[in-house]
Formats: structure tokens, sequence, C-alpha cells
């Protein structure tokens, strides 16, 4: 192994998690990688009370769709669903392809662009899970723009400088 | 800035700078293999790291750490220690290259006055203990899916203290990037020198140690703006102002900062980070307008304003370069305190002017005397951008140290394009996009802070 003798090596600050890409979070407010996951949460077209909670799995690409209230997803017949679909392509948007790629540990190959086109190359199942710990991260997230804002100092910050100026 | 203070830091490297920094490394490399068995080698770079503070107060228990870490029992107590030592280095090193940065800037820095007592207990601190003992104990290379889903924890207990904000933010920050990089062996290059920064400053902060005490004085004056530095992870984002202070008592001008922040999601970047702030409206016009500010009775520590917006006018306009040509020569600044000491905190304002810039605008070169530019500390919600930087033969920056180098940082700048003067600051947007280009890319993305309230209120209070 090489990689501790990189130009990395001791450099206090560089970029290791390129921001976010901006996207429209309508139809799909909440897109992470996260606990082994690509998961998220998809607004229901139809019902603006509704959401459903999508999930691929690292790995295995085992996948699920229900409400959060675990009614299963009626869209799953055999094949991902339309939510997925939204997630998949959203989360390319946010991240980018590869790091979408390489998380889920599948091989983007030449010319996948979205994320539809990787989730056809992914040997995928349906598995059941349960939403509750993706919605339970999905209200986390909300939560985040309830703590009003502060005036104390955070000296830790100075290790995450704003970037990509000009994007 | 002169060329001559250039030359000044590039030939006047602190005495024991390369030593310090080897056994650092040598620290760093070892928690990339984690704790849970140490081998010939990261002993002996443990070993190192125990001599480096042999006769200093910590000496004695650093070595038995060290012993207890090679013998493959370590507790979270040995963890404080090395951290401790390791952060006792980079704060020396901090010390002498601050030191060596005021002298060549002939900058005058008003020593630390010493606060705090003993804080509560807190679960929040408990559970982040545990964590980053187990983190150290699997190394960078252990580190698993389970592992880093376990941080919600302690980052969900301590983002429920105010008094834990910072250990918070920084776990949040921390583990992102772990998630980001999993899995590590496979990592193109592995960020040791940063995670095990960031790793050691968790463990500081996550002991029942001395808490923070409300601000020790009080102080009225005119507040003359410099420029912003703007701080970012997923789930923060922090405003730093740089600013000179006359003090309504004529006691001589200071050189402060102002600093407000929030909470706030990956989806939300770019300009759209202002409007998180919206809380200090005085603050933020001033900040975008480049005007000053009459503060009457702030709480101040440590050259540190903690901002009141209520308690703060704005003024007439004043030009920060004007602000930095007149006072930034003889402004008093104020030393940090000891536990927040490492290069990287390093952050001293300074102006240059008549430079030419080369390679991109990755360099610039004042009589001869070349400085590296941080290009890659250019925020997404500013304009100013690598090409202005490029364009430019003025600079409002931020002297920095990484990773062996001076830095500079550049906050606002001057330039010529198209044969015309133009000047930006990264404040500028600070109440709104002034770019009509990037106003309209702005408002085709949408609103994410309007979409994400609209989902939190229809779903959050259930």
């Amino acid at each position: 192994m090489t990689d501790t003798d990189g130009a990395a090596r001791r450099r206090s600050v560089l970029a290791v998690v390129p921001p976010a890409r901006p996207r429209k979070l309508a139809k799909v407010p909440f897109v992470e990688l996260a606990d082994g996951r690509l998961q998220g949460v998809v607004s229901s077209g139809s019902d603006i009370e509704r959401v459903y909670v999508s999930s691929v799995t690292a790995g295995s690409h085992a996948y699920h769709c229900s409400t959060n209230n675990n009614r299963p997803c009626g869209g799953l017949r055999g094949a991902p669903c339309k939510h997925l679909e939204s997630l998949a392509d959203e989360a390319v948007l946010q991240y980018g392809v590869d790091r979408v790629a390489r998380y889920l540990r599948v091989d983007a190959g030449e010319g996948t662009q979205t994320g539809v086109e990787l989730l056809s190359r992914l040997d995928a199942r349906h598995e059941p899970t349960s939403a509750a710990v993706v919605f339970s991260r999905f209200l986390r997230h909300l939560a985040y723009l309830e703590l009003p804002a502060s005036t104390t100092v955070l000296p830790e910050l100075h290790w995450f400088p704003s970037t990509g100026a000009g994007r | 800035m002169l060329g001559t203070q250039l030359a000044q830091l590039r030939d006047g490297t602190p005495t024991g700078l390369t030593d310090a920094d080897d056994v650092v490394a040598g620290f760093d490399d070892a928690l990339l293999r984690g704790f849970a068995r140490v081998g010939e080698q990261d002993a002996a770079a443990l070993t190192a790291l125990a001599d480096a503070v042999v006769g200093t107060p910590l000496g004695e228990r650093v070595a038995e750490a060290v012993g207890k870490v090679t013998a493959g029992s370590v507790g979270q107590e040995h963890l404080a220690a090395l951290a401790g030592a390791r952060s006792a280095l980079l704060g020396a090193a901090h010390d002498a290259l601050l030191d060596q940065l005021d002298t060549a800037l002939g900058r005058h820095r008003a020593p630390w006055t010493p606060t705090g007592a003993a804080g509560d207990p807190s679960p929040a601190r408990a559970a982040a203990r545990s964590w980053l003992h187990e983190t150290a104990l699997a190394g960078w290379r252990g580190i698993d899916h389970e592992l880093l889903s376990a941080v919600g924890t302690p980052v969900e207990a301590a983002l429920a203290e105010p008094q834990s904000r910072r250990l918070a933010v920084l776990l949040d920050g921390f583990a992102a990037e772990l998630r980001a990089g999993l899995p590590v062996a496979t990592m193109a290059q592995v960020p040791v020198r940063r995670w095990a920064d960031l790793w050691s400053r968790a463990v500081l902060l996550a002991q029942d140690g001395p808490a923070p005490v409300p601000a020790i004085e009080r102080v009225t004056g005119r507040l003359l703006p410099l420029g912003v530095d703007v701080h970012e992870h997923e789930t923060a984002v922090q405003v730093q102002l740089h600013a000179i202070l006359e003090p309504a008592d004529g006691t001589p001008p200071r050189l402060v900062r102002v600093t407000v922040g929030a909470a706030k999601v990956a989806t939300i970047g770019g300009p759209a980070v202002w409007r998180l702030l919206s809380a200090y409206p005085a603050l933020l016009t001033a900040i975008a307008q480049r005007r000053a500010l009459t503060v009457t009775d702030l709480p101040a520590q440590d050259g540190d304003l903690h901002w009141v917006d209520g308690q703060a006018q704005v003024g007439e306009p004043a030009d920060p370069f004007a602000t930095a040509r007149v006072l930034l020569g003889t402004a008093t600044a104020t030393a940090l305190p000891p536990l927040d000491r490492h290069p990287v905190a390093i952050a001293e304002p300074v102006l240059l002017e008549g430079y030419t810039v080369h390679d991109d605008a990755a360099a610039i070169d004042l009589d001869g005397h070349r400085l590296a530019v941080a290009l890659d500390r250019l925020p997404a919600g500013g304009p100013l951008t690598p090409a202005l930087v490029a364009a430019s033969s003025t600079c409002l920056g931020l002297i920095r140290w990484d990773d062996g180098r001076w830095l500079l940082q550049p906050l606002a700048v001057q330039a010529t394009v198209k044969r015309r003067p133009v000047e930006a600051h990264n404040g500028d947007w600070a109440d709104g996009v002034t770019d009509p280009k990037v106003a309209k890319a702005e408002s085709r993305a949408g609103d994410a802070v309007a979409v994400l309230r609209e989902r939190a209120g229809r779903l959050l209070r259930r």
C-alpha cells in the first residue's frame, strides 16, 4: 500500500467530501449514502401527506420501497419502482455517479450517467426492510433546520473551509 | 505585507518543527492501522511521541499510556493522554509559527487570559469518548458501516447540550468524511493527518474538563470589517468576520473576530447558506454593503466578540482595503486559548499589494518572493473565483499554514477584468446574490430551505 505516502499525508485541510451538488428537492427531499445503503425519502406524486422510503443496500444490492408506515410500494413488481429510480437519479445528481457506484460497490462502467442506468447495472433483488430507520434519519435531518442559529465559536470548523467557488 | 516579510517567513522555519511534524506523522500512521494490535513500527512511533513530552507535566501519563497501548489494553484515559501529547506538540508548532509570523508582520499579540471551571459530567461526552475509543481500536482501515452508524448517539446527545455544540459539530463532520471514505482500504489516499487531527480534537472536547465560561469583558466602539472566512460541512456553516475594533475608550485598535453559525443539511449550500443567518441582519448588512458597525457593550473574550445583533448599529461605508491600509499594521491581536492551538487555527489578516500572479493563481510573487494561494478556500457562497484571483493585484486575505508551507487565503481582491477595475469580497452576497447569472441559477434550483421546512412542518411534529 502506498496510501500513506501521497500528497494528502501531512495535510490538515483537504476536501475529503466534495460539497453536495445543487439539485431540486421537491421530488426527493432526502438522499444519503449511510448505514451501508443508498437510502432516502421520495415525496408521493399524488398525496402531499405521504412519502415513500426507498433503499438499495451496498454490496448485496437488495432494494426496497415502502411508505413510512411500512406499507409496501405498489410499484415493486420484480423490479425497482419509480421511487427507487428517482432516488438513484437524485443521488447521482447530488454525489456524482462515481461516488454512488463506489459506495454501492458496483462497476459503473463507461457511459453510465444517470441513476436509472446505474440501477440497471445492479444484480438487484427485492428484500423487505423496515422503513423506520431511514425515516427516523430523515426526521433527524429535518431537525437540523429547527436548531437555532448560534454565536458559539466553533474553532474546529477551521478544518472545514467552504470551498467550490465558481462551480 | 512586504516582500521582505515573505522572505522572513520562508527563511525562518522554527527550530524543531520538522522533528515535531515527524513524530506526529508516526502517530497518525498508527491510527490508520488502529490500536487493537500495535505492530513494532507503530509501537516505536508511539514511544517517540512519549519521548517528545518527557519532562513536561504530560510526560508520565503519556509514557504509561504508550505502555498500555502497546500491551494491547488501551483505556479511554490512555487515549486522552495520547491525544493530549499530540495536541501539545501541534500547539507548540502553532505557537512557534505564529511567533514567526507576528515577528515578520510586527504584530503585537495580547496574551491569553486563563478562564474556565470544571464542567459537570455530560452523557453526551461519555458517549463520544466511548465511540472515539472504538474508532481508535479499529483504526481508519477497520472502520465499518456499523461503527459509523453508532456515532448517531453521541452526535444527537451533544447537539441537545448547548455546551457540547463544538463536539457535536466536529463529530458530525468527521463521521460524514469517514462514511464517504468507506471502504477505507480502497481509498486512493487516506488523509491520515487530517483524520488524526479531528480525532484528537474530539477526544479533548469529549473530556469533562474545564467548561466555557461567560465572556470576561464588555466592549463598545466602532467595528471596521476586513473580510469574512466561511466554514462549512454537511450539517454546519460558520461565518467568521475579521474586523478591527476601535474601542470608544480610546485604547488602541484591536484585531477581533465575530462568529455566527447555523446548522444545515448537505443539500443547502452555496449562497443559500447566508439565508440561515437571517437572525443577524445588522451584521449581514454591514458585511454585504461594506459598512462600519457601532457596537455597544458587546461581550468579548480572546479576540472574539460574542455577537448580539440588537447591540450593533450599521454605520457609514467603510472600505475594508482602506481599513487594512490604515489600521492593520498597528492593531493588537489576541492569543488563542491553549487547547485551540493547532497550525490549522492560524488565520492572520494581511494585505498584499502590487504582486504578480503565477501558475493559474496557485501562487503570487511579491518582489521576487513567492506565496502559495489556497484556492480551495474560496467559498461557493461568494463572488471570489480563481479567475478573479488570477486577475488581481491587491488582496486582503488570511495567512495560513498547512503541510509545511505558508498559504494565502483570499478574502477580497481588487482586480482588473477587461481593463476595468473590479472588486470582490467573500461576503458580498450576505444580503442576497448580486451577480444576475448566479442569482438566476439559484432560483432555477429552487429554495432548498423552503422545501425542507415545508416537509419538516408536515412530517416532524407527529
